[in-house]
């Protein structure tokens, strides 16, 4: 099977590129300039902007145990519509990702719908209970890509150290969920005006940044390379800042959500605009924003996060946290971060794609030959509004329904074969 | 909207005042003087002729007659059927209406529904020891077996046509005029 | 005119609504005081009252107002059968309606079931109260029996005592007393006040003293003892001392000032038994014009709505 794609805008952040050229796959991998014969697929790229297949490197794809929610099938099709060439799941499953079998189902599941790829995440402790250490190891043999108790925090601040030393031989890094769910309090949005409004329990900003400033000492101190999943607050971006200064081998990321809305967006207790952490303040979204330009967030994630209609149709204090991301998340970065100045699209795809596949460690992020040719395709100009209806996902809470969007993945390529093409 | 038009003027200030004073006399001759007897208006253009005729009663008999005020929007009959609730205003009854002899007062009477509910009303604040009822003009097509006991002035209708009474209480002007759609 | 569906709260409320709704509440009053309070209004109405917590008043209150006005009314509480069964608010809204309900009266402990619930069905619904969300029938019968002491809102110095942050009473007497243009303070320790309430328009004061400086209107909230637990305050006692209204502190208030109480009240906690009893409290008026507060509601809210 042989690819050219013709006339894009190659952004190739790991290599610096960024020039209008042509691309060429051979076999499932980029290769040296050859000449078409009748066998060569040709894609006319003209005005687009071709840049290497998309990492999310936090997503929930429910299986096993929550398939009404999501499956690796159609989680990997959504994935594969939002432009993303590979996924890292999170362990909070049924059962948990906390050992090899599972870590193996789900690269068995992957193959099976063979659509994009998926990076496991194993848990760090057994069945994220946050007593006991999983085997990491074996884990990480089975192909585990890192390690994290997301969504529940590991509280035990002698566990969480152990668990980085535990780390610093397999060469893989620790993603944390900064919560400290005392400072938490049973919180279901953003503490400030709003809550009060509303008379919803608040969760304060200090609930991420304890957690955030923990983890960076231990990180310092076990040499562990540490991950900040889903950085939300201004607090929490100085605190990265300030320890990438002092060389702690700390890496963040952030989501489309937390970059472009508010606390407001609840609304009239719109469950769909119930995450964790919750979208916070308008000086928050700001201070994300300038992490992201100014490279102290090095990835955008989307912690997409399947849930049922019926479980977001209940009281807000009733509702699952969590939204879906993977459809919106690149129309989003463009919309509100390209288009406004804010990241070059250079800066975009290094924050999708090569610092992700860094951080992970996985290969891909690159343009270069002799690369898997994992290929995602954006059509800067191409307009749409979103309407959940049409997502490739199984789940459809999403609080941008409506959201106009400009700047959207067109085609996505994983191993030289095309999983989705935008009509 | 339909467009309403004035088509003739059946009574003028003067007019409205004779009606007053002879209905006053009749009701007196009726009642046989003014003992027990009470007035009550029913909003809006009901109250103003209680009011008036209080008065006029009050120069021939020089006794005070009270005089209340009646809402009657809680007892309509078409509530259920209408698309909002109209606005309810104060009823104002301050005295016992028990054993009294009860004049009520309304405008026009004409389906005798607006009079249907104001007899509710009324028998929901007591037990009054008779009522009758006086209007300035009849205007016909009754929907229930009801009669005013007092009226001012019948005037035959048509459906089409609509009877407005102004009063200088509400309505800067005196006078009965029929309007008629075109 | 009060062209909306439902009634949620008071925030989504404006001025003039709020105004006819308590011209509205005046002849309903002139009912409860006659011998007969009934009126044939809503005859052939449903009316349920739908209470996930306990109260006694706030029920009674509404099902009294439906009554007076010939409604039929039924209840069901959080232990009736199918609400402990773990059916969904969605499901029992529906299933009300099924049951030809015209108008249901939810009191939740979560903020926003009222908004779930109005959105699930076609019948009028009315907050009774969510959690620390708001309680619209509430600071209406509040606002109504102010003014028909004081005559009327706008220029009122209003003072708002207590546990703010769990209140739903103060968030909605916030609201309202601010839309009808009186000045409102709220003062309670810090540890129950909510983040970021100046943004509403009040003035916060953690000093009673200060607070209560030419006031015009004090409602004073119930403290629950459960908060201890929860440490928001150290002791009762402290709380009395700090935030207890006495004869001392009432008289810091203009002469003529008015006390409210949404009840039940702690006798000597956060009022003195003096006060309550005394000729300023107007507690036992709140609950009368809370019947015709309601009876108001009701009446606009089976109208269908729009003209």
């Amino acid at each position: 099977m042989k690819l050219i794609m013709q006339n894009g805008r190659l952004l190739d952040p790991a290599a610096g590129r960024d020039l209008t050229a042509d691309l060429y796959v051979n076999n499932g991998f980029i290769c040296a300039p050859f000449q078409p014969d009748s066998n060569t697929n040709i894609i006319d790229a003209g005005g687009k902007l071709v840049t290497p297949g998309l990492v999310d490197m936090h997503v929930h794809l429910r299986e096993p145990g929550f398939e009404y929610k999501e499956t690796i099938a159609t989680g990997t099709a959504a994935a594969a519509r939002g432009g993303f060439t590979g996924v890292a799941c999170m362990p909070n499953t049924d059962p948990v990702t906390d050992n090899r079998v599972a870590v193996e189902y789900i690269n068995k599941r992957t193959q099976e719908a063979g659509q994009v790829r998926v990076y496991p995440v194993g848990a760090i402790t057994r069945g994220s209970q946050g007593k006991e250490l999983a085997e990491l190891a074996d884990m990480r043999e089975a192909g585990a890509a890192a390690f994290s108790d997301d969504g529940q925090p590991v509280t035990d601040a002698g566990l969480m150290r152990r668990a980085m030393r535990y780390c610093t031989m397999l060469g893989a890094a620790i993603i944390s969920h900064c919560e400290d769910k005392s400072l938490a309090g049973g919180g279901v949005m953003h503490e400030g005006a709003y809550s009060t409004i509303l008379g919803l329990k608040g969760v304060p900003a200090s609930a991420e940044e304890a957690m955030v400033a923990r983890d960076i000492i231990l990180a310092g101190e076990t040499g562990c390379p540490l991950h900040i999943a889903h950085i939300s607050t201004a607090g929490s971006v100085c605190l990265v800042r300030e320890a990438k200064k002092r060389g702690v081998k700390v890496t963040a990321e952030v989501t489309p959500h937390h970059f472009t809305l508010t606390d407001r967006a609840v609304g009239d207790f719109n469950t769909n605009a119930k995450v964790n952490p919750p979208l916070r303040g308008e000086a928050d979204v700001q201070a994300v924003r300038e992490g992201l330009a100014d490279g102290t967030i090095d990835a955008i994630a989307t912690d997409h996060a399947p849930h049922s209609f019926d479980e977001k149709n209940v009281e807000f204090d009733l509702a699952p946290f969590g939204l879906v991301g993977l459809e919106t998340a690149v129309g989003l970065v463009w919309t509100e971060l390209v288009q406004t100045g804010i990241l070059t699209p250079l800066q975009a795809v290094q924050k999708l794609s090569c610092n992700p596949a860094r951080i992970l460690g996985i290969a891909g992020g690159t343009l270069a030959e002799g690369a898997p040719a994992d290929i995602t395709v954006i059509d800067p100009l191409f307009e749409e509004t979103v309407n959940p209806n049409n997502f490739a996902g199984k789940s459809r809470n999403t609080p941008f329904t409506g959201h106009r969007l400009k700047g959207l993945p067109v085609l996505t390529i994983v191993a030289g074969e095309i999983k989705y093409r935008r009509q | 909207m339909a467009e309403w038009k004035q088509k003739a003027r059946i009574m003028d200030s003067d007019g409205i005042r004779r009606v007053i004073t002879r209905i006053a006399h009749e009701i007196i001759e009726r009642n046989k003087g003014t003992g027990d007897l009470v007035l009550i208006g029913i909003r809006r253009r009901g109250v103003p002729l209680a009011r008036r005729l209080a008065d006029r009663i009050k120069e021939i008999e020089g006794s005070l007659v009270p005089v209340g005020v009646l809402d009657i929007t809680l007892y309509r009959d078409d509530l259920t059927t209408m698309g909002h609730q109209p606005i309810v205003r104060q009823t104002e009854v301050t005295f016992s209406i028990n054993g009294k002899r009860v004049v009520l007062v309304d405008d026009v009477l004409f389906t005798g529904r607006t009079i249907r509910a104001a007899l509710d009303a009324i028998i929901d604040l007591g037990r009054p020891r008779y009522i009758q009822l006086a209007a300035l003009v009849d205007r016909g097509h009754r929907e229930l077996p009801i009669r005013a006991d007092y009226v001012g002035k019948n005037v035959p209708t048509s459906r089409r046509e609509e009877v407005a009474v102004r009063l200088t209480e509400t309505d800067e002007i005196d006078e009965v005029v029929i309007m008629e759609k075109t | 005119m009060y062209k909306h569906k439902d009634l949620l709260g008071i925030r989504e409320m404006s001025a003039e609504e709020i105004g006819f709704l308590l011209d509205t509440a005046g002849p309903m009053k002139e009912i409860i005081k006659r011998q007969i309070k009934k009126v044939p209004t809503l005859r052939g109405k449903t009316v349920v009252t739908l209470f996930y917590e306990n109260s006694t008043r706030t029920r009674g209150s509404f099902e009294l107002a439906a009554k007076y006005l010939s409604a039929d009314s039924i209840n069901m509480s959080g232990s009736s059968s199918s609400v402990a069964k773990g059916e969904s608010l969605y499901d029992t809204g529906r299933t009300l309606q099924s049951l030809g309900a015209d108008v249901i009266v939810l009191r939740h402990p979560m903020p926003g079931a009222p908004r779930l619930l109005a959105r699930s069905v076609k019948a009028a619904v009315i907050n009774a109260g969510d959690g620390a969300h708001e309680h619209p029938s509430q600071a209406l019968l509040d606002m109504f029996t102010v003014r028909e002491k004081k005559g009327g809102l706008a220029g009122l110095r209003v003072v708002i005592v207590g546990d703010i942050m769990h209140s739903r009473v103060a968030r909605s007497n916030i609201w309202g007393f601010t839309k009808m243009g009186a000045e409102v303070r709220v003062c309670g320790p810090s540890t129950m006040i909510p983040v970021g309430l100046e943004e509403t328009g009040v003035q916060v004061f953690h000093q009673m003293d200060q607070a209560l400086d030419g006031a015009d209107v004090i409602i004073m909230l119930r403290i629950q003892k459960e908060r201890q637990q929860q440490g928001l305050f150290p002791g009762l006692r402290e709380y009395s001392r700090l935030y207890g209204l006495n004869r001392r502190r009432l008289e810091l208030a203009a002469g003529d000032a008015l006390v409210l109480h949404p009840g039940p009240m702690n006798r000597g906690v956060e009022i003195a038994a003096d006060i309550a009893d005394g000729s300023q409290a107007v507690i036992e008026e709140q609950v009368t014009n809370g019947v015709a507060v309601r009876m108001a509601l009701l009446y606009l809210l089976t109208g269908g709505g729009a003209q």
